[in-house]
């Protein structure tokens, strides 16, 4: 195995992208990435991309070769490969590039994510997004993803006295990163009041908990690190790329209120990358739901069980806190296209490693980490990164 | 969900059939073909649950895609049976009337309809005791 290095970064704006198709997406993200990086596609070996439900979102499937068609890729005839785990698809995407070069089958590589959305009404969105769950024993039932997240939020505040102002503070502090990030889908600033007064989707949880439907693509660049200055000035290491996975079903987990998958390829992350929580700089991590940022914050070790809502509120995961969560303004606010979300966030890191944040940089970051969750936590997704 | 795959389950839906291990005694529903702890060593035997159980925890939906939006708001739980299995499943009651740990039985309820032309879905849902 040798050390893997992020030598370029594309990402579009994120949002109801009406003008633009599927594919306009991903050639957008992907040129971005390849000018970032100052390579031509000529140079690329491989490609991986994360995409959720395009069969559902766009009719589309054999994305894998739509991709390379469009990019121009095919040339070469390269392998092009689309991986899947619902919403942690982009952080699957990123980890299989990872290891494509890592064990030496590529040398140039790019980790791209997609999801083009709002080609289909809200109702048949809501429907797809279901199918993260287990559609024959929950989304049967009538379980939809926020009130699967709602049952972990209730359970979390019965268990440590989370609050309602807790979770909203969630929500205010991303729209309030994300009114500084021009990517952003939402770059409104809200209040906690706003979130308490928004409709109800599923109790206690309200919209305002809840992260959008998006449009968007990104992409990064992967080659060993040992090449990585002949590209660039500024390579961002991969420390770690780790993944674990657990039962489908929420009923079936062992704690509603820990994502034990969290906990376990966090664990791996930090034992390969030789590090601990405190080492990390700034973090994007999953807030599908405001109450999975908190749990999110908790099972990834940067505070103890029940402390991620008073942490919250008290402002230490805003920029200028103690560890600032989510600068992008993370799914809530930035916006969550399932399939790009986990290149998204890779990017963003790479861009507060670099020092090219701006008005959301971190000062001194060095070493940043991705958290990346599929579903309800059947599989979760986590990359350490470092300057 | 088509037809033909809801119907495959009618059984377990109707009934709350599960299945059992008989090499380390351990209930699951929904059912299960490999038991998770023994794997090849399993011996499962189907099993036809009491329908008593707990809630663990809930929620009120009151924004649910199509099938379920005419039910809105529905109160929604993850119940342990008493055999020891966790399953997601409606509760039959005022939104205002549930907590957690509040003791549950099994009913046979409506739970969706494909249009007004359309199957009409049954199962198991739960109610207070």
């Amino acid at each position: 195995m040798r050390d893997v290095a992020i030598i370029g970064i594309g990402c579009t704006k994120f949002g109801e992208m009406w003008h633009k198709s599927f594919r306009d997406l991903f050639i957008e993200a992907g040129i971005l990435a390849l000018e970032d990086a100052g390579i031509s596609g000529a140079q690329v070996e491989a490609l991986y991309g994360g995409n959720m439900s395009s069969g559902i979102f766009v009719e589309q499937e054999h994305v894998g070769a739509i991709i390379a068609d469009y990019s121009g890729l095919v040339s070469n005839n390269i392998p092009s490969t689309r991986v899947e785990a619902a919403c942690a698809s982009g952080g699957l995407a990123l980890r299989s590039g990872v290891i494509a070069v890592a064990s030496q089958y590529h040398d140039v590589v790019i980790s791209a994510g997609i999801e083009k959305m709002t080609d289909v009404g809200a109702e048949k969105a809501i429907d797809a997004l279901a199918s993260a769950a287990d559609r024959e024993w929950e989304a049967a039932v009538g379980a939809t993803f926020p009130s699967l997240y709602a049952m972990m939020a209730r359970a979390h505040m019965h268990e440590f006295g989370t609050t309602r102002q807790q979770l909203a503070q969630v929500a205010v502090k991303n729209h309030s990163h994300g009114a500084l990030n021009p990517r952003a889908q939402f770059r409104n600033r809200i209040t906690i009041d706003m979130v308490t007064s928004s409709p109800l989707v599923a109790d206690p949880l309200r919209l305002y908990d809840c992260s959008p439907i998006t449009d968007g693509a990104a992409a990064v660049v992967l080659v060993p690190a040992e090449r990585a200055r002949e590209f660039t000035d500024t390579p961002i290491y991969v420390k770690a790329a780790t993944q674990a996975s657990d039962t489908i079903s929420l009923h079936d987990r062992r704690s509603l209120t820990t994502i034990d998958a969290t906990v376990v390829a966090a664990h791996r992350a930090f034992k390969t990358a030789g590090l601990q929580p405190r080492d990390i700089d700034v973090a994007e991590v999953h807030d599908c739901f405001t109450i999975a940022e908190i749990m999110a914050i908790e099972d990834l070790g940067f505070f103890n069980k029940g402390a991620g809502g008073p942490a919250t509120l008290d402002g230490e995961t805003a920029i200028g806190g103690k560890i600032p969560i989510n600068t992008s303004g993370g799914l809530k606010a930035c916006g969550h296209p399932v399939g790009a979300t986990g290149i998204k966030q890779a990017v963003e890191i790479v861009e507060q490693l670099r020092g090219e944040a701006n008005k959301r940089q971190v000062d001194g970051a060095e070493i940043g980490l991705t958290h990346n969750v599929g579903g309800t936590g059947g599989t979760v997704v986590v990359h350490i990164l470092s300057r | 969900m088509t037809v033909a795959r809801f119907w495959r389950k009618i059984p377990n839906r109707y009934n709350l059939i599960g299945t059992k291990c008989e090499n380390c005694n351990t209930y699951y529903f929904p059912p299960r073909l490999v038991c998770p702890p023994c794997r090849r060593n399993g011996i499962i035997h189907e099993h036809q649950f009491e329908g008593t159980g707990t809630v663990i925890t809930f929620s009120t939906v009151y924004s649910a895609p199509e099938g379920f939006a005419e039910m809105t708001p529905y109160v929604l739980a993850i119940v342990q049976l008493d055999e020891g299995p966790r399953l997601t499943a409606q509760i039959v009651c005022d939104p205002s009337e549930i907590n957690i740990g509040m003791r549950v039985r099994s009913v046979f309820r409506k739970l969706g309809e494909e249009g007004p032309d359309g199957v009409i879905y049954y199962g198991t849902k739960f109610a207070p005791m």
